[in-house]
């Protein structure tokens, strides 16, 4: 059963059921009676935690980790760019690991560990990476940022555990946080004001490198 | 995405027979590719099957000295396994020059061979395409088809296959290991399981309805200098204009296979022989009978371009 705070009214609320309902005004009742008959879609249940806390969520089945995340949990840090994986704006951290949370159902992380921009630091007490973003200006809207420090993050985490990568020259070789490797491990971030050069300072400065 | 009905498989004969009762059922794993076109609508199964639980995670030796890659093992834990950095180093390579970091992390060995084409036309619903509705035609023959394939393709499709890591696979001769409705396995050599699209542009591999993989094998090392070289409009997160796999002996023998410009990672065996003579000679076998769009005719000249700079790459 759907509580009121589960329909908070938002705008983006208010624009769909008044579209909705122009649509429905639209239809007339014999051509209406079908769509009313259709069955409601199929709910699963998860339970995750979500920055340490333990999160209990009902769902439509077809709900992303990023909806889950943004619309019934209203932790909105996480963005939702281009929502098929291509822009990376939806990145947080799986059990260690960044993901494209636009590109995972819901329903699919039972007992995941999720990090969200929200559980990396507070305001008052930031993570080393939000504060080298601020330090080297690494951005300028902000929309892509959230999902630029979870990879960032992420990816300097890959780098230690001796992931290589396509910049790294030799396969066996520890890899190091060098420009070329963090520009590589990043492409999956895009940033359209083009933060790039300072997003890779930040890291630089990070990782204790040079960007 | 159309309403579907989601059940975690608890075993893989719990998966098969899910898949065998109900006809528009779909395996998810890592789901990168499955979720992007179900959003679409190009994928609507009415049921959704988690396999992640199944636990083909691992990666094994073989008695026969090779390596038993689990369907599950993501692409970041294939790239980074240290036996097949050491001994098949052009797997690693082609999983590295794939996709993204966040995507590679989700990625499993099973979903990168059977994720689908990026034609444009495949995509866009409003075009016609054969491989999303039979009969509808190819919006990409006479359309912008730069990407497209220039062999192997058909009047029906002219669409290309866009994994990395199935071109070093079918390189390194690798075989795939399935179970059927009945639980009954079977394995396919990986030359076998791409099909080309001929009049039936739909039917993409030898699987039949309901088939899950459960791992792909890698024969025993085979030595040699292993590279993966791959050309594209931007230097990361790009698909393949062309690639070239590679595995080359001291001699300047070896193997040598294509990405980017079929509908199946291109490997001619017979060409291979040509590989002491120089790039034009086996380029000019492994790309007979060739017919390139008024788009793409470029890709000939760029295959026998990559394997020279790949051969060169080999001989320094």
């Amino acid at each position: 059963m759907k509580t009121i705070s589960d329909l908070e009214l938002s705008r983006r609320g208010l624009l769909a059921a008044g579209a909705a309902g122009v649509a429905i005004a639209a239809v007339p009742p014999a051509e209406a009676q079908p769509l009313a008959a259709q069955p409601s879609p199929a709910q699963a249940s998860v339970e995750f935690a979500v920055n340490g806390k333990r999160r209990e969520l009902q769902l439509d089945t077809r709900t992303t980790l990023l909806d889950a995340l943004r619309e019934h949990l209203h932790l909105t840090g996480t963005k939702k760019g281009c929502d098929h994986g291509q822009c990376g704006a939806c990145t947080v951290i799986v059990n260690g690991r960044r993901i494209n949370s636009c590109l995972s159902l819901a329903v699919m992380h039972q007992d995941d560990s999720i990090t969200t921009i929200e559980g990396l630091g507070t305001p008052e007490d930031l993570h080393p990476m939000q504060a080298a973003f601020i330090r080297h200006d690494g951005f300028q809207c902000g929309y892509c940022t959230p999902g630029q420090i979870c990879s960032a993050v992420a990816a300097l985490d890959e780098i230690k555990a001796g992931i290589p990568s396509h910049a790294s020259k030799s396969l066996t070789a520890r890899p190091r946080p060098t420009n070329d490797e963090m520009r590589e491990r990043m492409s999956g971030n895009l940033c359209r004001c083009g933060a790039y050069s300072n997003i890779m300072e930040a890291m630089a400065d990070v990782a204790g490198s040079k960007a | 995405m159309k309403p579907f009905t989601y059940e975690r498989a608890g075993s893989p004969a719990e998966a098969v027979s899910a898949a065998a009762r109900i006809q528009s059922a779909k395996f998810i794993a890592g789901g990168t590719n499955l979720l992007d076109l179900m959003k679409l609508q190009i994928e609507a199964p009415t049921h959704v099957i988690d396999v992640n639980g199944l636990g083909f995670d691992a990666i094994e030796p073989t008695p026969e000295g090779g390596l038993r890659i689990g369907a599950l093992v993501r692409n970041t834990d294939l790239a980074a396994d240290r036996r097949v950095r050491r001994d098949y180093g052009v797997l690693a390579r082609a999983l590295l020059a794939g996709a993204s970091g966040q995507l590679r992390n989700k990625a499993t060995t099973a979903g990168n061979l059977l994720q689908r084409t990026r034609c444009p036309y495949f995509y866009d619903t409003n075009q016609p395409c054969n491989k999303r509705l039979p009969g509808s035609g190819c919006a990409a023959i006479g359309g912008v088809s730069r990407q497209l394939a220039v062999i192997g393709a058909s009047d029906a499709c002219i669409a290309t296959h866009p994994s990395d890591m199935a071109v070093a696979m079918r390189l390194l001769d690798a075989r795939i290991e399935t179970i059927d409705a009945n639980g009954q396995a079977r394995t396919l050599a990986i030359a076998d399981f791409h099909r080309l699209p001929g009049s039936t542009p739909q039917v993409e591999t030898a699987l039949e309805r309901g088939e899950l993989i459960t791992a792909v094998t890698l024969p025993k090392p085979i030595g040699g200098t292993h590279l993966y070289h791959k050309v594209r409009d931007r230097a990361s997160y790009a698909f393949a204009l062309v690639s070239v796999a590679a595995v080359v002996q001291r001699d300047g023998s070896g193997r040598l296979a294509v990405g980017g410009i079929a509908p199946r990672p291109w490997r001619v065996e017979a060409a291979e022989g040509a590989m002491p003579r120089g790039a034009k000679a086996v380029a000019a076998g492994l790309l007979a009978g060739a017919k390139p769009t008024h788009d793409n005719g470029f890709k000939l000249t760029l295959v026998e371009r990559t394997i020279g700079a790949v051969m060169a790459e080999a001989r320094s």
